[in-house]
């Protein structure tokens, strides 16, 4: 009797090639990772100070997902930024960082990087090359020093030799590091989603829900939330009224008592993704935030004057058809390819060792 | 005896670690040096970190755990009256009292003979916005600037003083400590509270510092830690023992702008 062979060659050959593929780190770079869609402006950020390339993206995503940032390598990143939550921390009102130590604020999205000048709830960082600098020093967060980091780095068996190969150095330094993960970051492109493909023409069109809410969003949520980025990324007070110990916002980065209990204005992309909302995440739903706007605008935090009706009193009310057109329209900034594209997923990252 | 022993090792110890700075980068002459040494004084007492105790304006005793700040973009005008300027990228210096070595700045500047000396406290808004590939070494968040910069708010601690006071209410950990960390240089976007200062120190005061072949004059500088708390503003260490980014820093760095004085030029 003849043996069956239990793996065809073919098969393992498969396997192999697959396996292979993985430890490089399974792509190849393509310059349409880090792109302008047609429908947004030029990037902000300066990539021609800092060009992306394969070995340059591979690095920034191995350390963008590595714990080694943190103090007691239980922290990466991607910990409180995943991606099919469209990198915010699923579900999550604040984040435990190193030690379970609790955050103050919620972790955002992270999307169309390249586009802001201005980063975290309180724009204390202008610069997307200084702003991993926070987190990893934050005590509650991987509660690191950069110093530690950097010594980690070097001591490593694999990480000299990615910089190298990144870099033209295995002197790693502050410097690339942070470049390496900017490399990443600014390649976190979302601009899939259906309300894009109608914006760009691609043959998709709003329903008739969709297309009302989309004026309701015009008339009334447009001047803080504009497109394409449905942010102005400026600071504003929504109103809401003060938690225990008030987070005093911008204030704290200003000293501007006039931007007391400001944040800045976030994107409405992905929402589906990236509850729950507000600075602290304290409401869960969409309709929560909405009957915050309606009748929850506290005079306490100084709300932003377009929460003021003419009458004088603080809100934003929408009729129940408003309300539900609107909430289609906002569904269709949901960018399902953006939270499973493969190039960004974590699995395989750390197996990149070439 | 002792006492000269420990002076011979410490001016040993000075000798062997003073730093050079890089010639003028614009090709002039840079043939001489100078040194800028920083003295840190309490009043008429030197500081100490031994816990030794000083009294501040307000009657507080307080001791010193730690003491730094930066020394940065420093220009020295000649008898001629021209002014010249250190080149800036070699013109950062964090002056720490745990590093004797530290306190010790030799410059390199073209031979003559120089009336006044002018520095900045803290770093020019400038290079805080700098990309980090400018901000090496003594700049580096992770290296020499490790502990003088502020993360979640970019930018630079100018001066950091911390230390024990029996004046302030225990904390939860049962120490009376104090923690003033200074910084801010304007805003980025928007204008916030701005704690540069510049400091410019008369050396006709004592003698004009002569420079050239074989000399290499010392002007002694005094930093006065004791008029961080007067001046503008008398700050209670009970009351604010803690200082960082807020609109009160500025009453700090009020105040210590004039906490340098000449102590001499040794022309040598």
């Amino acid at each position: 009797m003849k043996k069956t062979q239990f793996f065809p060659r073919s098969l393992v050959f498969g396997i192999l090639l697959f396996a292979s593929l993985l430890l490089a780190g399974g792509f190849t770079w393509k310059e349409e990772w880090f792109r302008q869609p047609a429908n947004f402006p030029a990037p902000v950020y300066n990539s021609k100070a800092n060009p992306v390339t394969d070995a340059g993206f591979k690095l920034g995503k191995k350390l963008f997902y590595d714990p080694i940032l943190s103090a007691d390598y239980t922290i990466s990143c991607g910990s409180c930024h995943i991606q099919a939550a469209a990198f915010s921390h699923h579900g999550h009102d604040l984040s435990h960082g190193i030690h379970d130590l609790l955050g103050t604020r919620n972790a955002p999205g992270l999307q169309n990087l390249a586009w802001y000048s201005r980063y975290m709830w309180d724009g204390g960082i202008t610069n997307l090359d200084l702003q991993p600098i926070a987190p990893i020093t934050n005590p509650v967060e991987m509660g690191d020093t950069l110093s530690a980091v950097i010594r980690k780095l070097n001591a490593d068996p694999q990480y000299p030799g990615l910089f190298e190969k990144a870099f033209g150095t295995n002197r790693i330094s502050t410097d690339l590091v942070m470049k390496a993960l900017s490399q990443f970051m600014i390649c976190l492109v979302s601009a899939d989603s259906k309300y894009d493909k109608v914006m760009r023409k691609e043959g998709v069109v709003f329903t008739a829900d969709e297309t009302a809410g989309y004026q309701v969003y015009r008339q009334n949520c447009a001047s803080c939330h504009p497109e394409p980025l449905f942010t102005n990324q400026q600071f504003r007070s929504t109103g809401l009224p003060v938690l225990e110990e008030g987070d005093e916002g911008r204030y704290l980065v200003s000293l501007d008592s006039s931007e007391r209990f400001t944040f800045r204005v976030p994107s409405l992309r992905n929402l589906k993704f990236t509850f729950p909302y507000m600075h602290d995440g304290r409401f869960y739903t969409i309709d929560e935030v909405l009957d915050h706007y309606a009748t929850g605008i506290s005079h306490t935090t100084r709300p932003d004057p377009s929460f003021i009706l003419p009458d004088g009193s603080p809100g934003i009310r929408f009729s129940p058809d408003q309300r539900k057109t609107l909430k289609a329209f906002l569904l269709t900034l949901n960018d399902t390819a953006f939270v499973k594209n493969p190039l960004y997923d974590e699995a395989g990252s750390q197996l990149y060792i070439k | 005896m002792k006492s000269i022993i420990t002076l011979s090792a410490a001016l040993l110890l000075l000798a062997s670690c003073n730093r050079k700075m890089t010639p003028g980068s614009d090709g002039k002459d840079a043939s001489s040096t100078l040194t800028l040494s920083f003295e840190n004084y309490a009043g008429d007492k030197t500081v100490s970190m031994n816990g030794e105790n000083y009294t501040n304006a307000s009657g507080e005793t307080f001791s010193v755990t730690l003491l730094q700040y930066f020394i940065s973009n420093i220009s020295l005008k000649k008898t001629d009256g021209t002014i010249i300027t250190l080149p800036q990228d070699s013109s950062y210096f964090l002056i720490k009292e745990s590093l004797p070595a530290s306190k010790q700045i030799t410059l390199h500047v073209p031979k003559g003979n120089y009336t006044a000396v002018t520095f900045m406290l803290g770093i020019d808004s400038l290079r805080n916005t700098k990309p980090l590939s400018e901000r090496t070494g003594i700049l580096d968040p992770a290296g020499g600037a490790e502990g003088m910069y502020w993360g979640w708010n970019s930018g630079y601690i100018f001066f950091k003083m911390e230390g024990h006071s029996t004046a302030i209410p225990d904390n939860k950990a049962g120490t009376k400590k104090f923690r003033y960390h200074i910084g801010l240089f304007g805003g980025m976007n928007s204008p916030t509270v701005n704690n540069i200062k510049n400091i410019t120190l008369d050396l006709k005061e004592k003698q004009v510092a002569k420079t050239g072949a074989g000399k290499n004059p010392v002007i002694r500088i005094h930093t006065n830690i004791l008029q961080m708390f007067t001046g503008t503003e008398n700050i209670s260490i009970a009351k604010n023992p803690v200082v960082m980014v807020s609109p009160f820093s500025k009453h700090i760095a009020d105040n210590y702008a004039s906490m340098f004085s000449l102590a001499a030029v040794d022309n040598k």
